[in-house]
């Protein structure tokens, strides 16, 4: 019991470790990046000038100058990148938060109440995982249509389960933990018992898993888009320019290059930073 | 005997259909000690979590009452006897550092229990728990309220378990064995406290171990189980002084000596106890009793009362002093 605390004391004080530093500040730049978009995008992300179209970076047209190059229509292309943030962001946020929740609660009651309340619960889980996710999105968008909103409804729809594993896995075990049983012998109710007791002892492991799904999700909306599923011209998403950009390649190199590289950083900070999290918060790597 | 807190009669707790606990009775009365004693797996435990009314998911409660006063326990709906858990009736644990949250401060788990039970401010409850840190002999209480398990000792995790179960002032407290984690020297602190806090707060305490030590320090009542029964079961000093059950005598001759005798190796009664479902008929300690005879293969000795005061269920409690 007394080596337990230089660990836990260890844990709290432990410096974060200078190869996760860049990281964390180039995910802090896209983030401030997202919000600020109006302030730091030179030009408006939508408006086209079909007489500077395809120009490749540095480009200076009618007083204005395209750092990044122009696209087809002649938009600018490093604005399109910083509004195309926000779509990423936003989509990525809202699945996490909305997948995740739902989930880490199903998963939750599944693992404390037992019985059939589990075997329900469990089977749509076997069965959802087992759904290819590029087929439901396929579906709900011919039934609802393509837009934001539909993309993230989506991905919460498909990704829960994951959560729900993790959430019913941890409280499986940690229900059975003196302090669990303890305070169910002093009378606690089922949510003073999940909510103060069970839920912030697995919390740790359903960040993890958010992190991780983070950068997934980020991915999975630039990849909707990519295949018309997703946002809708013309705002601005990284999939959307990664796909029109796919066409001009070989003579406008910069159109799907830019967007690409920004969810390349998103993506590689954030698993980064999840791998980091797993190991600072993940009872077991203690 | 004053009224009794804990009336258990007649208990029989199955597990797959299998008897594990079979007819335990007995009763406690306010501000008193009774010691639960037997060998592993003998179904202390099962008794004790009846009580509470929560057995483990496999188990069904067979046959039986538990009355608190003179509230019948198995009458209760469920909501009804999680009133009284933790009001008043209270628990506490072998594993003293596990039974802590270990990302809730002691204070607040402490205090928990109050806010369960009783609805009052945030302010008062904070100064309830410090008084009761204080009061189970938690040095620096204000600073430890504000720590985490993990800052504590496991003498001082057992403390803080005891303030938790004692918040509410229960009339009962079940103890299954508080002290096993410990070490020699925090075992009888612990012992201490909860001997000085029964005597100031009247607590009757159900102390479950299989430490006949920790009976002869603690316990005004013993009684002793065997495969599931009580077999013996009679006041402290008189089941010290002289023993109608052999396997009573057998379990204090594995007592060390702890006034200088030469360090022999510590006795242990030959065998063990019979799995469930497998007690043997007539005597279940019919195997390894050395008194044993066809009799005993034969029908099971109902408890029948001691000489001096309590009962024993052997055919040859007469002869039991002779063992040995
Ligand atoms: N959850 C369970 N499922 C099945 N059998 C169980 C379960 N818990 C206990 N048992 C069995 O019930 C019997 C009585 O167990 P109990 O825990 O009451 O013993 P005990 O006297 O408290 O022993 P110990 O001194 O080891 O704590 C044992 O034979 C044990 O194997
Ligand atoms: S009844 Fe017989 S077998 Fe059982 S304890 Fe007594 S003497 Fe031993
Ligand atoms: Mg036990």
């Amino acid at each position: 019991m007394n080596a337990a605390a230089p660990v836990a004391t260890k844990r709290s004080r432990r410096p974060i470790p200078w190869t996760v530093i860049p990281f964390a500040a180039i995910l802090t730049a896209l983030v401030l990046m997202a919000i600020f978009a109006p302030y730091i995008a030179p030009l408006d992300p939508n408006a086209q000038n079909l007489l500077a179209r395809l120009k490749a970076p540095g480009h200076e047209a009618r007083g204005a100058v395209y750092w990044l190059g122009s696209d087809e229509l002649g938009r600018d292309v490093l604005s399109r990148t910083v509004y195309g943030a926000r779509v990423s962001l936003l989509v990525a946020f809202a699945s996490v938060i909305l997948s995740g929740v739902f989930g880490s609660v199903l998963g939750m009651i599944a693992a404390f109440y037992r019985g059939w309340v589990e075997t329900i619960i469990m089977r749509i889980v076997d069965i959802v995982l087992s759904v290819p996710a590029i087929l439901l999105a396929i579906i709900t968008v011919a039934v609802l249509g393509p837009s934001l909103y539909n993309v993230v409804i989506v991905l919460a729809l498909t990704r829960w389960p994951r959560y729900a594993r993790v959430a019913y896995g941890q409280t499986l075990s940690v229900a059975n933990m003196p302090y669990v049983r303890l305070s169910r012998f002093m009378g606690a109710g089922w949510l003073r018992l999940l909510g103060r007791h069970v839920l912030p002892n697995i919390a740790g492991a359903l960040i993890v898993v958010a992190t991780l799904e983070f950068g997934l999700m980020v991915l999975f909306e630039a990849g909707l888009s990519f295949l018309g599923l997703g946002v809708q011209p013309p705002t601005a998403s990284w999939g959307a320019m990664l796909s029109t950009g796919r066409n001009y390649v070989a003579t406008a190199w910069w159109i799907a290059t830019f967007p690409g590289l920004a969810l390349f950083l998103l993506v590689l900070s954030i698993n980064l930073i999840g791998d980091h999290a797993r190991d600072r918060l993940d009872p077991r790597s203690r | 005997m004053t009224d009794p807190v804990l009336t258990v009669e007649d208990l029989k707790i199955t597990i797959g259909g299998k008897p594990v606990v079979d007819g335990v009775s007995f009763q406690v009365a306010q501000g008193e000690i009774l010691s639960v004693v037997g060998e592993s797996g003998c179904g202390k435990s099962m008794t004790a979590f009846s009580i509470m009314g929560l057995l483990p998911k496999a188990a069904r409660f067979a046959a039986g009452r538990v009355m608190l006063g003179d509230v019948d326990l198995r009458a209760l709906p469920e909501s009804g006897r999680r009133k009284l858990r933790g009001d008043e009736i209270a628990m506490i644990f072998q594993e003293p550092v596990a039974s802590l949250n270990p990302l809730m401060k002691i204070g607040r788990q402490i205090e928990e229990n109050l806010a369960i039970h009783r609805h009052i401010d945030p302010g008062e409850a904070k100064r309830a728990a410090i008084a009761m840190l204080e009061e189970v002999g938690i040095p620096e209480p204000e600073l430890r309220y504000g720590q985490y398990p993990f800052e504590l000792s496991g003498g001082m995790c057992q403390r803080a378990m005891i303030a938790m179960a004692l918040i509410c002032r229960p009339k009962l407290l079940i103890a299954d064995e508080p002290t096993t984690a410990l070490d020699v020297t925090i075992q009888a602190q612990i012992l201490e406290l909860m001997k000085r806090l029964r005597e100031e707060t009247g607590t009757a305490i159900l102390l479950i171990t299989h430490d006949m030590g920790v009976v002869a320090d603690m316990a005004d009542r013993v009684a002793v189980m065997y495969a599931g029964r009580v077999i013996e079961e009679a006041p402290v000093g008189n089941i010290f002084a002289g023993q109608e059950h052999p396997y009573t005598r057998l379990l204090l001759s594995t007592i060390p000596r702890l006034d200088g005798a030469p360090k022999t190796i510590l006795p242990t009664i030959e065998g063990t106890v019979p799995d469930i479902g497998q007690w043997p008929v007539g005597c279940r300690f019919n195997p390894r009793c050395p008194l044993s005879d066809s009799h005993c293969v034969e029908s099971q000795p109902p408890l029948t009362p001691r000489a001096d005061s309590g009962n024993a269920a052997c055919w040859h409690s007469d002869r039991v002093g002779a063992i040995l």
